[in-house]
């Protein structure tokens, strides 16, 4: 067949909502895309499991150990599920690792500020897991059917990973005074990189116009930061707390919330490897498999040693 | 003769000795998560963990209401203790725990080996837990049980697995079954307490037998005449101990009667 055939195949199924499968004929750029958006999400799992995992040892109560341990065990099962997604295309595990580590690779830029008190477990999971959920509620329609797929199981976990968050930090807001400061500073800590998640604005974004027209993403980055916004100004109320934008306010017009200007610098910045933490997860990242190599060639080589003994005794 | 309400005592100090145990040591396997050599053995190791601390809780829960019985009985002020107060705002000396738990994580053949070496002990004290006359041990242990048998099948495999793989895996197992094999005499002397456990012996000598198979299929030997170190289950620790429990604690100790 003519490539201007396999083309036109593959944009009928985009059109008519079939999922493109990795047997099936597909755009060079559209491989890549998905390559670099699958791994990304996968390194953000696997960093995002560095700062929830700072508090780990510290959780207040058996109860909230637990459930710490069990999330960040949760967003590895992502990374697993990612990174299988994405061999799919034909890149290895080991080689999106090796890019991760080298600093090639991007992750969520949320991942390198830091976690500084324990009310940060819960605004990471009401925040940076609400605010990644939209993205992945999306995603469940991405037209890669094994990415779409990964999202619907991950999607699940991450819902519940928010209403956890947003239970301890409720907890919290029902506290003792200090903890109610704790609650508040943390939200203020957070909320901006929050809404920074979803990427510059729609007009500053290069990705966006050919991610939607090939439907990997459905809605545009300022549409999701949008949705967020309303759902989060709705849930503060709950906690009696507030996000730190004096400019938040109900538009009648739109029926939304218009909020404040980002900190686009600070943004940026962050993405170029100057955040508060860029450095210290790509360190705990790269020691991680630094100090893990050895087992890693243990388990091979006792592996091929088992092989040949069944060979000889086949023999 | 003991009285109902020493024999009391000495049941929730064993029962004590249990969670302290498993507690401390999901607690060292949970500095793992995050940080594991293979995402596969992350999710495992941190697994692992949870099942330790889970047991734990079921430990912790029964001592504070055994305990919280004693103290409605004596009309003292301390009838609200919980699994919380007891892993939280107990100290040093008043942990139980086995020694070998506490020890740094080291590499993962320390891990793998720790875990092993324990979860062998374990089941064979649980499976007396399950036969025994406490009808709420005999339950967590039935429980526990499924879990350990897990435990151990992961860690033997990972035990052989380093100790026939390359010559750096099989010389850090040396040096980890030189390092962790001190700590193995105390699982077998019974602490005051352990008024149920009556044939450490036998136990020692299952123990033996379970882990000896596995350690020759992983081309290592029994390590011979070594000098044992004991005091963990009558709360004498190692240095590490202070420091598990400050970050354990930390926030139970810096904020006093705060609800998480
Ligand atoms: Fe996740
Ligand atoms: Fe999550």
């Amino acid at each position: 067949m003519q490539i201007h055939d396999l083309e036109k195949i593959f944009e009928e199924k985009i059109e008519r909502e079939i999922k493109i499968e990795s047997k099936d004929w597909m755009p060079d750029a559209y491989r890549k895309t998905n390559v670099r958006q699958i791994s990304q999400h996968a390194h953000s799992e696997i960093v995002g499991m560095l700062p929830e995992g700072n508090w780990i040892s510290r959780a207040p109560s058996l109860k909230r150990k637990v459930i710490l341990i069990a999330k960040v065990q949760d967003e590895a099962g992502h990374g697993l599920y990612l990174y299988s997604a994405a061999e799919t295309l034909g890149t290895s595990r080991e080689q999106m690792i090796e890019d991760l580590l080298s600093g090639k690779a991007k992750y969520s830029s949320i991942f390198n500020y830091p976690t500084l008190t324990w009310a940060d477990m819960g605004a990471v999971g009401w925040l940076v897991d609400g605010a990644a959920i939209l993205n992945q509620v999306m995603l469940c329609r991405t037209s890669y059917g094994p990415y779409a797929r990964a999202m619907v199981r991950i999607c699940k976990e991450e819902s519940f990973h928010q209403r956890q968050g947003f239970e301890s930090l409720l907890v919290l807001s029902k506290g003792t005074p200090e903890q109610k400061a704790m609650c508040q500073d943390a939200i203020n800590r957070w909320w901006w990189p929050s809404l920074m998640m979803f990427g510059p604005k729609d007009a500053e974004s290069t990705n966006s116009d050919q991610s939607m027209k090939w439907k990997i993403k459905r809605k545009t980055n300022d549409e999701l930061r949008q949705q967020f916004v309303n759902m989060a100004v709705e849930q503060v109320k709950l906690l009696g707390m507030t996000l730190p934008d004096p400019d938040l306010k109900f538009n009648e017009v739109t029926s939304q919330y218009d909020f404040g200007e980002i900190h686009w610098d600070e943004f940026w910045a962050v993405v170029k490897g100057n955040g508060p933490c860029n450095k210290q997860r790509l360190e705990a990242r790269n020691k991680a498999h630094e100090e893990g190599k050895w087992v890693r060639e243990a388990a091979l080589a006792y592996a091929k040693k088992q092989q040949a003994r069944i060979s000889v005794k086949v023999a | 003769m003991l009285t109902d309400s020493q024999k009391k005592n000495l049941l929730i100090d064993f029962v004590l000795f249990l969670a302290d145990t498993n507690l401390i040591l999901g607690q060292r396997n949970a500095e793992w998560c995050a940080h594991g050599p293979i995402l596969e053995q992350d999710i495992a190791i941190t697994n692992i963990s949870l099942d330790l601390i889970g047991q734990s809780r079921n430990f912790y829960q029964y001592a504070a209401k055994l305990l919280n019985e004693n103290a409605g009985a004596s009309q003292l002020p301390h009838n609200d203790l919980t699994e919380d107060s007891l892993a939280y705002l107990r100290t040093e000396r008043e942990f139980k725990n086995l020694l070998i738990t506490e020890l740094p994580k080291q590499d993962w053949a320390h891990t793998v080996l720790r875990q092993l070496l324990y979860s062998l002990y374990s089941q064979s004290l649980y499976n007396r837990l399950l036969n025994g006359h406490d009808v709420q041990l005999s339950a967590i242990a039935e429980k526990a049980l499924k879990e350990v048998a897990y435990h151990i099948k992961w860690s033997s495999e990972w035990v052989i697995r380093l100790g026939d793989g390359t010559d750096e895996s099989h010389e850090r197992m040396l040096i980890a079954l030189q390092a962790l094999w001190p700590y193995t005499g105390e699982f077998f002397i019974a602490a005051t307490y352990e008024t149920s456990i009556t044939d450490y012996n036998v136990i020692q000598q299952e123990w033996s037998e379970k882990l000896t198979p596995i350690l020759i299929q992983a081309t290592l030997e029994v390590p011979q005449n070594v000098f044992m170190q004991k005091g963990g289950k009558q709360g004498i620790h190692t240095e590490h101990m202070g420091f598990i429990l400050a970050d354990l604690q930390y926030l139970q100790r810096t904020y006093p009667g705060a609800e998480w």
